[in-house]
């Protein structure tokens, strides 16, 4: 596993920061203009096509109702069938409007995308080892290729010679350079992307039309789109209730004739519309677009619409230690002097010692000295007149020589052994601290000095794993939405269970091995768990596909974005739980309108009951509580609320409902009281509300 | 103490005698289709029909056990009616007509118990006794079969296998339904219902007139015919005639033995999947819409709204004076709620709401608490379907009892649903506009619609009470009435045997706090909400021209 030095190395504050944004979190909006409804017209328009309305069962049915109504308007024009059959029509447009909406905000995106798939000329390598130059798309897979500085790379391959700075931006919109190279982790590159510098030989790894970057285009413009099983689960409930309410219908007109009073096309078809679901009916599919582009919006990209879903479901977390719960590097957290040194001298040492040593480590010592002991940051003009003495690996050591003085820090033993050497004595003491640090899960730094012909040991300097803040909220969230999240790490148990403790993650694999992770995954699975991962290595590769939703980190090798269903463009592992979020929250808007959309019948039944029937049994005028001045009125209002509730609520099904984290059982007590009593509610005040004007309309009121 | 105070304090005693049988008999229930074990009697039967009873069927074989089972049922009860003549025992009633028969071979073994004749002129004792009764037992037995091979699917993971259909079928009877029914049988003699071979007696009546009372083994038909929710009398009048229920006790009796096993089995699933909360849960939406139903019959009958009604002060026509109002909306509500049928009143002189209450809990798919098995896995589709609309509001693809519901269980689930909304919409919408219909129809107008909705109401959810006033001897109805009772029961038992297989063969999802809560308040108003969607709001726009009409003038 290769650690993503990018984001690991964010320093606190910008941590803090990027927290503190998140603070009071729900997932944001993306941003819904209402001219987008206007410039989406077109689009909707065209897909009035029957052939495109048979996708959606709900919808079909409107659309063959007004047919229908048509037929019958045009034969027997009064003021009521004609505002009836516009209205039925606007039915159909609106839900087609809402889909064309969410595909329209893909659109954009996808035109940026392509353009950078500009046309390239690719340089081949021959097998003698001369240069050939192709257009990129005759690429395929195994070819060899040379990038220079400048050049644009024609294909996503991997590098297999050289190293080279590459400008990603295209992809990741990330404007700072990259470093690609031959071996490891870091040798994936994506077609499109630019070499800044050197020269590289990539070799390609896909077939030409099926990169990485079509691959995306495709995703953003919902061309790729199949309906996810959940979505199909839900048509299949939708259509029994369109046909259920359809044989309502039906069945209805003889025993109206019975009764002595058949009804009129125009009017089944109204009670029909009405009470169908056609608010999620209209709304499903841009739902399921919108949910996908808010994973887009996040820098994520998922292969599947299933993978998102997929995430809503995920009972378990695999989260790597480091870089996700801790920083991705050690910091100096303590400094305990020994024999006869103060605290004092040991920062005056260590500070020394480190001010010239640029790893984070060296950094993070200077941090403490300045905030912990009140010593200055920066190095007086004497002290840059140093020597400084770079770590090595067969010295194991780094410090600073200046004035005479000679200051080290280091593993222990190497600088016990040049204590020793300097004539020194190394206590007892030292190694009782040593072993202590090292017991707490943290790495001891010996730090000694050499001055005046005396050499002694100053003290130990205490690294330790620092774990993000608000990383143990975060997981407190997760276990109240039942989530449970386990630590990987590398270290040993008794490291990873102090870590665990402070990071209050529910479990933890220590000493871990990617068959160690993958045996977990598979256990998990086996007692009917879904798993999410995030992983970038080529030896995560099959943990990545094992785990049913699989976040793979853009910087990582090809095997890892192959395997995984989803990748991450800024590499951030901690997204993971923002991406389980989005997957809850596209169900709970899927739910939330399905229940909205049928708790709205029962007044549309008050509506239109009474206005079909009161001529032949006048009792049943009582049923008419709104108060709806005519029976034609009462149609139209509910044909009316019918309609435009849907573009009401296409905002909401863009951005998805609110979603905060909380147990399902609080969830579901909320969802219901505003989505299903609001649902019942809504209509009887909005059918009243359209009446009071739909009644100014000659002929009907 | 008045009408009302004693109808209470029936209603409190019924509802006491439930609560205290309610667990014992749950949870004995449980263990007979859980243990391993056979009795003598039971290995004996497995012998004779030549069954090995430690095999485990797929869900396929087990509705092909089902459908056989029936189907050779349907053809030895026809047969013995069409024999009655020339087989003994007849008491020389005359030959039944192949269509008499056929409905009537339909309709018992389907457990709708829907009568096209009278039975004291037409069957003599053998068909009484080893064909309308055997079907009694056995038909409740298979729907008990059914509720248990789907609860199998909850509770098993990771296997095509849902059990025996001839060892559940066997240990319904021998275990269950038979052991009660000898109890209740002596019970309900020792109150005076009657239990004779006699084919009847001859007297003169006060007018001088010369009458032939009828007499039968009525007690021990009359207990199975509760205790299985099949509700055929014995005689023509069923319970409202003194043989078959003499006084307030026996009705008192007939009621609790009509309720205790579809109540009792909320419990037997509840221990089943290891859950009780479940069952207790799933108990309380089908006491709450009994209880409704109760609540709008009750009040209707006891405040007539028809012109004779107000002139007599009371809606009493139809109604027997020993029962008077309380107790006949008792036994009307619970009747209808459990497919049962059974009447000891005319339930087409009940008041316009009344009677649509009648209706209505019919056309909740009976739940309110269902037929013996079918309203247990009635309401279990239903829960199902109440998950799968609101679960998806928490955010996670919806499970129920730690199965996953998806593409499968939705549409098998469907299926169970659909199919009763569409035989009665269907047929009925076909036969109002009949011109023989109007011949038929002793009401037109609101009232006759109401009787015509009864009719295919009764047949398609295997209730079989009448709302008499129509007429259904001539052909479109005996037969489409028969194709109702036979579709309405037959194909959601292969849609939930299909689900039940289906989820069987799933792993099991374990329940965390992410999980949809299946249990407490919130979600038996969901499964209520859903029920009151699909079943009411399907058949509001037809309720409105029959009953809701009629209420309202």
């Amino acid at each position: 596993m290769t650690t993503n030095t990018d984001t690991r190395n964010r320093s606190v504050e910008e941590v803090q920061q990027h927290h503190a944004e998140n603070a009071g979190r729900k997932l944001q909006a993306g941003a819904f203009n209402p001219r987008q409804l206007l410039s989406s017209l077109p689009e909707a328009l065209r897909k009035l096509n029957p052939r495109h309305q048979m996708r959606n069962p709900v919808m079909f049915v409107v659309w063959v109702g007004s047919a229908l109504s048509t037929v019958f308007a045009v034969s027997q024009p009064t003021v009521f069938t004609i505002v009836a059959t516009v209205w039925l029509w606007f039915t159909v447009l609106f839900a087609n409007l809402a889909e064309a909406v969410a595909e329209g905000r893909g659109k954009a995106q996808a035109e940026s995308l392509r353009r950078t798939k500009k046309e390239s000329i690719a340089r081949r390598l021959r097998e003698d080892g001369t240069e050939e130059r192709v257009p990129g798309t005759e690429l395929t897979i195994g070819d060899l290729v040379v990038v220079e500085a400048g050049e644009v790379i024609p294909g996503d391959g991997d590098v297999v010679e050289g190293i080279a700075t590459v400008d990603e931006s295209a992809i990741t919109g990330e404007s700072a350079p990259v470093i690609r190279e031959s071996g490891g982790d870091r040798c994936a590159v994506t077609g499109g992307t630019t070499v800044l510098s050197d020269r590289i030989v990539v070799q390609i790894t896909t077939k030409p039309g099926e990169s990485f970057v079509d691959r995306m285009i495709a995703l953003v413009e919902g061309a790729s789109r199949q309906k996810t099983p959940n979505e199909i689960a839900l048509t299949i409930l939708l259509a029994v209730l369109t046909i259920i309410f359809l044989l309502a219908v039906v069945a209805l007109q003889p025993m109206a004739i019975y009764s002595g009073n058949g009804q009129s096309v125009i009017v089944l078809t109204a009670l029909l519309v009405c009470l169908i679901p056609t608010t999620i009916g209209a709304l499903l599919s841009a739902i399921g677009i919108a949910g996908m582009d808010r994973l887009v919006q996040r820098n994520v990209l998922a292969m599947s619409g299933r993978a998102v879903e997929a995430a809503g479901d995920v009972d378990t977390l695999l989260l790597d230690k480091t870089g996700t719960i801790t920083f991705g590097n050690r910091r100096a957290t303590e400094l305990i002097p020994v024999g006869t040194s103060t605290v004092d001298d040991l920062a005056r040492a260590a500070r020394l010692s480190s001010l010239a040593d640029g790893t984070p480590e060296g950094r993070s010592i200077v941090e403490l000295c300045v905030t912990a002991h009140g010593l200055a940051a920066e190095a007086s003009d004497a002290e840059k007149a140093g020597e400084f003495v770079p770590f090595a690996a067969q010295t194991r050591m780094s410090g600073i020589d200046i004035d005479g003085r000679m200051v080290r820090k280091g593993a222990t033993s190497s600088v016990r052994a040049w204590v020793i050497e300097h004539g020194g004595q190394v206590p007892d003491e030292v190694h009782e601290v040593v072993d202590g640090i090292s017991q707490d899960g943290g790495t001891p730094l010996v730090c000694a000095e050499y001055a005046n012909g005396i050499a002694l040991v100053r003290g130990v300097i205490r690294l330790s794993d620092v774990v993000k803040p608000g990383m143990k909220e975060r997981f407190d969230e997760l276990r109240s939405m039942g989530i449970k999240t386990v630590m990987i790490t590398g270290d040993n148990p008794l490291t990873a269970r102090a870590i665990a403790a402070e990071a209050g993650v529910d479990d933890f694999l220590a000493e871990a091995k990617p068959e160690d992770k993958m045996a977990l995954i598979r256990k998990e699975q086996e007692g009917g768990k879904l798993v999410a991962m995030t992983g970038d290595g080529t030896n995560d590769a099959p943990a990545l596909a094992q785990a049913d939703v699989g976040v793979a980190m853009n910087t990582g090798t090809s095997a890892a974005k192959e395997a995984g269903n989803m990748v991450d463009l800024d590499s951030d592992p901690t997204k993971l739980i923002e991406i389980v979020e989005i997957g809850k929250q596209l169900l709970i808007t899927r739910g939330a309108l399905t229940t909205f959309s049928i708790a709205n019948d029962l007044a549309k039944y008050f509506a239109i009951l009474p206005a079909m029937f009161a001529a032949i049994y006048p009792g049943l005028g009582r049923l008419n509580i709104m108060h709806l001045a005519t029976p034609a009125s009462a149609i139209i209002s509910a044909v009316i609320f019918n309609a435009l509730i849907i573009v009401l609520l296409i905002p909401l099904a863009l951005r998805g409902v609110r979603y905060r984290p909380a147990s399902a059982s609080s969830l579901l007590r909320r969802n219901l009281l505003i989505y299903g009593v609001g649902g019942v509610i809504t209509p009887f005040l909005g059918i009243w509300l359209i009446d009071l004007l739909v009644r100014l309309i000659p002929g009907i009121g | 103490m008045n009408d009302t105070w004693a109808g209470l304090l029936q209603l409190a005693l019924l509802l006491a005698a439930l609560a205290v049988v309610y667990r014992p008999l749950g949870d004995y229930m449980a263990r007979a289709f859980t243990s391993k074990g056979h009795w003598k009697l039971e290995r004996a039967l497995y012998k004779v029909v030549r069954v090995n009873p430690d095999s485990e069927q797929r869900w396929s074989t087990y509705a092909y056990g089902v459908l056989g089972f029936s189907f050779v049922s349907v053809l030895f009860l026809y047969l013995l009616q069409r024999l009655q003549t020339v087989l003994p025992l007849g008491l020389g009633r005359p030959e039944i007509s192949p269509s008499v028969a056929f409905n009537t071979a339909v309709s018992f073994v389907t457990n709708t118990n829907w009568q096209s004749y009278v039975p004291e002129q037409a069957f003599g004792h053998l068909v009484q006794m080893a064909g309308l009764t055997v079907q009694n037992f056995v038909s409740g037995a298979v729907g008990i079969a059914v509720a248990v091979a789907l609860i199998r699917g909850f509770t098993r993971a990771n296997t095509d296998r849902l059990g025996n259909v001839w060892v559940d079928i066997t240990r319904a009877v021998v275990r269950v339904l038979l052991p009660i029914a000898v109890l209740f049988a002596v019970v309900l003699m020792g109150l005076g219902v009657v239990q004779s071979l006699s084919g009847g007696v001859d007297v003169t009546g006060i007018d001088g007139a010369q009458h032939t009372v009828a007499l039968a083994p009525v007690a021990s038909q009359e207990v199975i015919k509760e205790l299985g929710t099949n509700g055929g009398g014995v005689l023509n009048a069923n319970s409202a005639h003194p043989f078959e229920n003499p006084n307030g006790w026996t009705n008192l009796i007939e009621i609790f033995l009509i309720l205790v096993i579809p109540v009792s089995l909320t419990r037997t699933f509840g221990t089943m999947i290891g859950d009780r909360k479940q069952g207790y849960t799933l108990l309380s939406v089908m006491t709450f819409l009994w209880g409704g139903m109760l609540a709008v019959i009750w009040w209707a009958e006891a405040h007539p709204n028809g012109p004779a009604a107000l002139l007599a002060g009371s809606a009493m026509e139809g109604k027997e004076t020993r029962f008077g109002i309380p107790s006949s909306a008792l036994f009307a509500d619970s009747t209808t709620g459990t497919s049962t049928g059974a009447v000891n009143a005319a339930h087409d002189s009940l008041t316009g709401l009344g009677g649509g209450g009648a209706l209505l809990n019919m056309l909740f798919s009976e739940i309110s608490p269902g037929g013996v098995g079918t309203g247990i896995y009635s309401i279990l589709v239903f829960a199902i379907i109440a998950v799968f609309l609101a679960g998806l509001m928490v955010g996670r693809t919806p499970e129920y009892l730690g199965k996953k519901l998806g593409r499968k269980e939705i549409t098998m689930a469907s299926i169970a649903i659909l199919a009763m909304p569409t035989l009665v919409l269907v047929f009925a919408g076909i036969a109002v506009v009949l011109p023989a219909t109007g011949d038929a129809l002793t009401n037109s107008g609101a009232h006759g619609l109401s009787e015509v909705l009864y009719a295919y109401a009764s047949a398609s959810n295997n209730n079989g009470s009448a709302f008499g006033g129509l007429t259904v001897t001539n052909d479109w109805f005996q037969s489409t009435l028969g194709v109702c009772m036979a579709f309405g029961r037959f194909i959601p038992i292969l849609a939930v045997l299909c689900l039940a297989g289906g989820l069987a063969a799933q792993r099991k999802v374990p329940p965390s706090a992410g999980t949809l809560p299946t249990s407490g308040p919130l979600f038996a108003s969901m499964v209520a909400g859903s029920v009151l969607l699909v079943a009411a709001l399907t058949f509001v726009p037809a309720l409105a021209l029959g009953p809701i009409a009629e209420a309202l003038s």
